[in-house]
């Protein structure tokens, strides 16, 4: 794609690669863990990609690189059409509010010693844009957006419930208006009926603010619900992308296909007749 | 699979005394588990199905714990039984598998050596020899492969799945009538979940094992069991067989829980079916049915808990505790043509 082209980010032959250093005085690399090893894909504005596999496929470790979290051994990442590896801490600043994390784990990923509403609010001070009335304001509105009650801006982190707790991952997120939002597995570790919630919040974010997902899961099913494209990850490597449908109805790639017939089928004569074939 | 009743399970009560008062974990479950068949309990954190299972071997006794009720065990009463009396029970006439194979394991002694000592623990008068041949035929009997050499690995040498299947094993050691698995292939990938299924499907077909098998997930349940129990806040709030609560559930809990799952095998709904709000603390139970606060369908009954008893005259061991009637809850749990709690907004 052309710069100022119709992908917001646009991922082309990532690599990472870990050394593996041994030695007493001098170290040296004695081999490399190919984590990531030459990915492509591309997001276009508002829409959802996939991305699924399993432990070690290299997925949560692809979204660090494309984050610059820290960077790539390699491979481009363009954003807005700028190439945005390699760059400084410096020059990476101003371009930080515009992509965003949620994690899996809310429990580890907030700090349980700040309230709910510095927590949410620490990436507005820090940029220091709003005068402190502005903030509360803007903290408010954001905690009601993903359905909490402005009341739990005085809250701590283990007063809330799992669901709660990524609610206000997701508030963080979102404060500063970011356009791209990569959400490492935001719903695996909450409980199914917490999970529909929270996964029906992602889509009406998107919707009302016109938000760019990647998107990264173990659960194909999950994903599926969630994504425009998938694109499925092993070994470091994508070994299938398309259309969400189209790779869940008619998987091209036998690792996929292998990935679509383990998950469970919830509806037992379903699941009988498909042990039976 | 009307097998005799191994375990029964009845007025089972567990009470944690913590800072914020009586946590009541398990407030009056019933259930039986009969000669070879699968029982899945199935509900959400906190909703007392771990808790359950680990009474029932004994697991949650301690100073702060209040525990009534009853466990039978082929008769016998395991609830005020000795230690020594339980440390007999488990191992030998009921296996456990938990979720995590990591740290049920000593990571510093060899597998086999682990599942030996297992065995020379309950039977003295076994050999060294003896008990390592066994650990060798138990690990080909989970599907290990190469299991001569591999009773010689540790912990950390195996992977997840392979570790599963070593927890299994050393849980079948003693061949127990029965066993307790704890979330087994939560913390496993789909493809290896799928595997460690297939070997619990086959070792309740092959051996009659029956199985207690607590999960939260659906699919699961529809994979391996023929009977279930949904537990919500402590309570069982629905139990019958699969054909039952899949395909005429009769607990709004049930249809939420069956609707807010993700189903590949099927066109994907606009948005998915949710249950709004969370479940309640167990320090501080709302009066009455415990989902009522986050159920569409309540009404000015449920200010009073139901039994948990058969209301079809057609299915009298499909049980459930909720005050509507038969005909209304057939029509209200059709959302969109499927089944689930409450219209998408």
């Amino acid at each position: 794609m052309s710069p100022g082209g119709e992908h917001l980010l646009e991922v082309t032959d990532l690599v990472k690669h870990f050394p593996v250093r041994r030695g007493i005085l001098i170290d040296r690399e004695v081999d490399r863990v190919r984590a990531v090893d030459g990915i492509s894909f591309a997001i276009e504005p508002g829409r959802t990609l996939g991305l699924v596999g399993e432990s070690g496929s290299g997925k949560s470790t692809a979204c660090r690189a494309v984050l610059q979290l820290p960077g790539p051994t390699s491979g481009s990442v363009r954003f807005e059409g700028a190439e945005i590896a390699g760059l400084s801490r410096r020059r990476m600043r101003p371009l930080r509010r515009r992509m965003q994390m949620i994690f899996q784990d809310p429990q580890a990923s907030l700090n349980p010693r700040k309230r709910v509403g510095r927590i949410v609010g620490d990436p507005l001070r820090r940029l220091g844009a709003a005068s402190g009335a502005e903030q509360r304001r803007l903290v408010e509105a954001m905690l009601e957006r993903v359905g909490l009650d402005p009341g739990h801006r005085r809250r701590y982190p283990h007063e809330l419930s799992g669901g709660q707790r990524q609610r206000v991952g997701i508030a963080r997120a979102l404060i500063l208006e970011p356009q791209l939002v990569v959400a490492d597995e935001p719903v695996s570790a909450l409980d199914v009926s917490i999970q529909a919630q929270i996964v029906n919040l992602l889509d009406d974010l998107q919707d009302e603010l016109g938000l760019t997902y990647l998107f990264v899961a173990h659960d194909i099913g999950v994903v599926r619900h969630v994504a425009d494209r998938i694109a499925v990850m092993k070994e470091g490597r994508i070994v299938e992308q398309g259309d969400a449908d189209q790779i869940c109805e008619r998987p091209a790639d036998p690792y996929t296909k292998e990935l679509i017939a383990a998950v469970p089928i919830p509806d037992p004569r379903q699941a009988h007749a498909r042990r039976r074939s | 699979m009307s097998g005799r009743t191994l375990l029964e399970v009845t007025g089972l009560r567990v009470g944690f005394a913590t800072e914020d008062g009586l946590l009541q974990a398990v407030d009056g479950v019933d259930f039986g588990l009969h000669a070879g068949e699968v029982l899945a309990i199935v509900g959400e954190s906190g909703s007392g199905k771990s808790v359950t299972a680990q009474t029932v071997l004994g697991l949650t006794r301690s100073p702060g714990a209040r525990i009534e009720g009853s466990v039978r065990l082929g008769g016998e009463e395991l609830l005020g039984a000795s230690d020594e009396v339980l440390r007999k029970v488990r191992g030998e006439r009921v296996g456990m598998v938990f979720q995590d194979p990591m740290t049920s394991f000593n990571p510093v002694y060899r597998l086999g050596a682990q599942v030996a000592e297992a065995i020379r623990a309950h039977r003295p008068r076994t050999s060294k020899d003896e008990a390592r041949e066994r650990a060798v035929e138990l690990f080909a009997a989970v599907g290990i492969p190469d299991p001569e050499r591999r009773v010689g690995s540790y912990p950390h040498e195996f992977s997840g799945g392979m570790r599963q299947r070593a927890m299994i094993a050393m849980a079948l050691a003693l061949e127990p009538e029965v066993l307790i698995a704890d979330e087994p292939t939560t913390a496993l990938d789909v493809t290896v979940q799928a595997q460690i299924l297939d070997l619990l499907a086959g070792l309740n077909r092959e051996r009659g094992l029956a199985t207690l098998l607590i999960t939260h997930d659906f699919g699961v349940v529809a994979e391996v069991a023929d009977r279930v129990a949904v537990m919500y806040a402590g309570r069982v709030v629905e139990e019958g067989d699969l054909e039952q609560i899949f395909y005429d559930p009769q607990h709004p809990y049930t249809w939420g829980l069956l609707g807010s799952t993700v189903r590949l095998d099927r066109e994907r709904p606009r948005r998915l079916p949710q249950i709004s709000g969370a479940p309640p603390k167990l320090v501080a139970l709302p009066e009455g049915c415990a989902f009522r606060p986050r159920c569409p369908h309540a009404f000015g009954a449920c200010i009073e808990m139901p039994d948990l008893r058969a209301r079809l005259s057609e299915a009298p061991d499909h049980r459930d505790r909720c005050w509507l009637a038969p005909e209304a809850k057939r029509q209200r749990r059709r959302v969109e043509g499927r089944i689930g709690l409450e219209a998408p907004r």
